[in-house]
């Protein structure tokens, strides 16, 4: 282990090249295992997106919102959660729904469309994908008022982006938090890019610097550094369960890849950068660290890509064989108690539909 | 029986509904020490807590959002929105997240949240405390929209709502908080998606919700002294429709006008102008009229008693579908 070398403002536990350093606030003793486990979640969420993407490509999904860049951000926050915390996503966090147990299938058929959701967002705690830019912060901070009035040893964690901060539902999220002391994790990703727009069109200063005003700390951590983003996350669940209100992490990343697959990024930013990131590849420095210091042999590194290469396999038959809904499945689940209209609509649609039946 | 105004048998419901289940909320700005602004949850707070009636941050968004977030914890939200005006900073999480989280998780989500709005205007009040927004959310699938009009249904209603699975826009005629009527404390209601027949009458139907319905009866009994047999629905539901009520009065009467606050382009009359000639077309003796708000803002105040639908402009109506 060596000194500190990053900027002081950015909590950094892992270098770019491997190198264990220390932090006077935040620090994770994680065994050899707990390491392999960190990369192997690395690698297997890098090989669902790269699967996705392809399958995108080949017109099996209508779009696809690669976390390409990402993943140590997600993995590390994912893996600070206990099973009785509650994870709120954007659209991209693959890998934190990896993380929760979510069967990567269910993210598929968001993108294929055959549904607009679907999974039991109770079953693991990850609630659903949501579309609109910030709202569901304000989701995740009414779900820790419950907490609190449940009396639960719980907290909340949401996530969104750097673009996200200039919302109104974000802001006011912020002042709800500050004002009932919620337990709630803001999570925000800060990878420089709002599909074209870079951070300078959201903020005049750094993105953790915005709680201070709102009464609650700020941390940037090195959102490539899965172990600082685990410590630093880990600790502001912890502060928020024992009634110390919300915290703000900016993770400071990268988004490698377009905003989605409907996106082309080279209009509006240049090769170089993302050569500089590619430097500071999420998954490259465990690897480097494991390899460093005989925590993991090539044997391992083997046998986790191989592993990455049946995942992306099956979920790509699982993909192909998802059966489109049947059409009266658009009237399903739109009010939970009977609704005359729908009942009329249904009908309707069904005797239209049964019309069909027999013709040529 | 109790004689109770509109705005203290919401109150009287929203008491019973907390009574009844420790998991129903009132949200808001002002619901706590001072009640509301109309004072509809006075003293909840004093005999429920701070932690079920909550005096919310000033921002509309965050009342609906973290309303959804408490739902989503297995709590019932009663939200206030303080006026009709100042719904639209809330209407994105009503429209993209409330209406449609139960149908992105294919049912395992249900959301009952309740959004109380009092509406509509006839209080002098000054700009975006007046207006009847209750078109915007009935073409929201995923809504439940109802309108009470009088103190009884208040009373029930404000409870059938809260106990709903689904979310539901609550209406409140702003102008008969103060409207008194005897109510019985445990009494069932209609059904929360049923229509009221107000009056029965024979020669034309009258169809109104919320604030119209009174003016509609007082058109009504005034156009009896002309000899005109005029029955009123109250509709209580905006979406879903009881289009079985509205279409067996039309069918008897041959003659419809349906009255809102809100501007008539547009508005839910002219959906209840087409069901009604989809439904009763053979029976039908004049083309549906509608009676509303003009395609301007709601104006200064000095002037609403013109833009309001009164009792000589519904009468007018009446005339005019006795000319065909």
């Amino acid at each position: 282990m060596t000194a500190p070398t990053a900027p002081p403002e950015l909590v950094q536990l892992l270098t770019p090249e491997g190198e264990r350093i220390e932090h006077p606030d935040y620090d994770i003793d994680l065994t050899a295992e707990e390491v392999r486990s960190l990369y192997r979640d690395l690698v297997l969420v890098r090989r669902v997106d790269l699967e996705a993407v392809a399958l995108q490509r080949q017109g099996e999904l209508g779009l696809w919102a690669s976390l390409l860049g990402q993943e140590a951000a997600q993995v590390g926050s994912g893996r600070a959660l206990t099973d009785a915390d509650m994870a709120f996503p954007t659209y991209r966090e693959h890998g934190v729904a990896w993380c929760r147990g979510v069967d990567p299938l269910h993210l598929l058929g968001l993108f294929r469309g055959v549904n607009h959701g679907g999974w039991d967002p109770y079953e693991h705690n990850f609630h659903l994908y949501t579309i609109v830019i910030g709202s569901q912060t304000l989701h995740s901070v009414g779900y820790a008022m419950g907490i609190q009035r449940d009396g639960a040893e719980a907290a909340t964690i949401v996530y969104f982006g750097d673009g996200a901060t200039s919302q109104g539902d974000v802001n006011e999220a912020f002042i709800w938090a500050s004002v009932f002391n919620a337990p709630v994790v803001f999570f925000c990703q800060n990878n420089q890019w709002a599909i074209s727009e870079p951070l300078e069109k959201q903020s005049k200063i750094p993105l953790y610097k915005r709680a201070s005003g709102f009464g609650f700390p700020g941390i940037r951590v090195d959102g490539n550094d899965v172990f600082a983003c685990l410590a630093v996350t880990r600790a502001a669940l912890r502060n928020a369960r024992e009634g110390q209100g919300p915290t703000l992490v900016e993770a400071f990343t990268y988004r490698m890849g377009a905003h989605t697959t409907s996106d082309d990024p080279t209009r509006y930013r240049v090769a170089d950068e993302l050569e500089a990131w590619k430097l500071k590849d999420p998954i490259e420095r465990v690897k480097a660290y494991l390899f460093k210091n005989q925590l993991a042999d090539q044997e391992f590194f083997d046998k986790i890509d191989a592993e990455a290469d049946l995942l992306g396999k099956d979920l790509r038959a699982r993909c192909l064989a998802l059966p489109d809904p049947q059409p009266g499945a658009i009237f399903d689940h739109v009010y939970a108690e009977p609704h005359a209209l729908l009942a009329e609509e249904r009908e309707q649609f069904t005797t239209y539909l049964a019309g069909f039946e027999g013709a040529q | 029986m109790t004689t109770l105004t509109l705005a203290k048998a919401l109150n009287e419901g929203l008491r019973a509904a907390m009574d009844a289940d420790s998991k129903v909320l009132v949200m808001g700005e002002d619901v706590g020490k001072l009640g509301g602004v109309f004072r509809v949850t006075d003293g909840l707070q004093k005999d429920f807590g701070e932690d079920r009636v909550i005096d919310t941050p000033l921002a509309e968004s965050g009342i609906i959002g973290t309303a959804i977030g408490l739902a989503l914890r297995g709590y019932r939200p009663v939200c206030e929105i303080q006026f009709d005006g100042f719904v639209f900073p809330a209407a994105d999480q009503i429209i993209t997240q409330l209406a449609k989280m139960p149908l992105r998780s294919l049912g395992k989500i249900k959301l009952p949240v309740v959004v109380r709005i009092p509406c509509g205007g006839g209080i002098g009040a000054v700009e975006h405390h007046s207006e009847s927004p209750e078109s915007y959310f009935t073409h929201t699938a995923g809504l439940r929209v109802v309108a009470c009009s009088n103190p009884v249904d208040a009373y029930t209603m404000i409870q059938d709502a809260v106990r709903c699975d689904d979310p539901v826009v609550f209406f409140e005629p702003k102008r008969r908080y103060w409207d008194k009527a005897d109510v019985e404390f445990g009494a069932p209601g209609l059904p929360l998606d049923r229509a009221r027949v107000a009056r029965e009458g024979d020669d034309v139907t009258l169809v109104a919700y919320g604030p119209m319905v009174k003016t509609c009866l007082e058109a009504a009994a005034a156009a009896e002294e002309d000899g005109r047999s005029v029955g009123v629905i109250d509709l209580r539901s905006l979406n879903p429709l009881d289009m079985p009520v509205v279409r067996d009065a039309v069918n008897r009467t041959g003659r419809c006008v349906v009255v809102h606050e809100a501007p008539v382009f547009s508005g839910l009359g002219g959906e209840i102008a087409a069901r009604v000639t989809e439904q009763c077309f053979y029976r039908l003796e004049a083309p549906v009229l509608r009676v509303g708000g003009f395609s301007t803002p709601y104006p200064p105040s000095r002037l609403e008693d013109h833009y309001l639908p009164d009792l000589d402009r519904i009468l007018e109506a009446v005339d005019r579908v006795f000319g065909y």
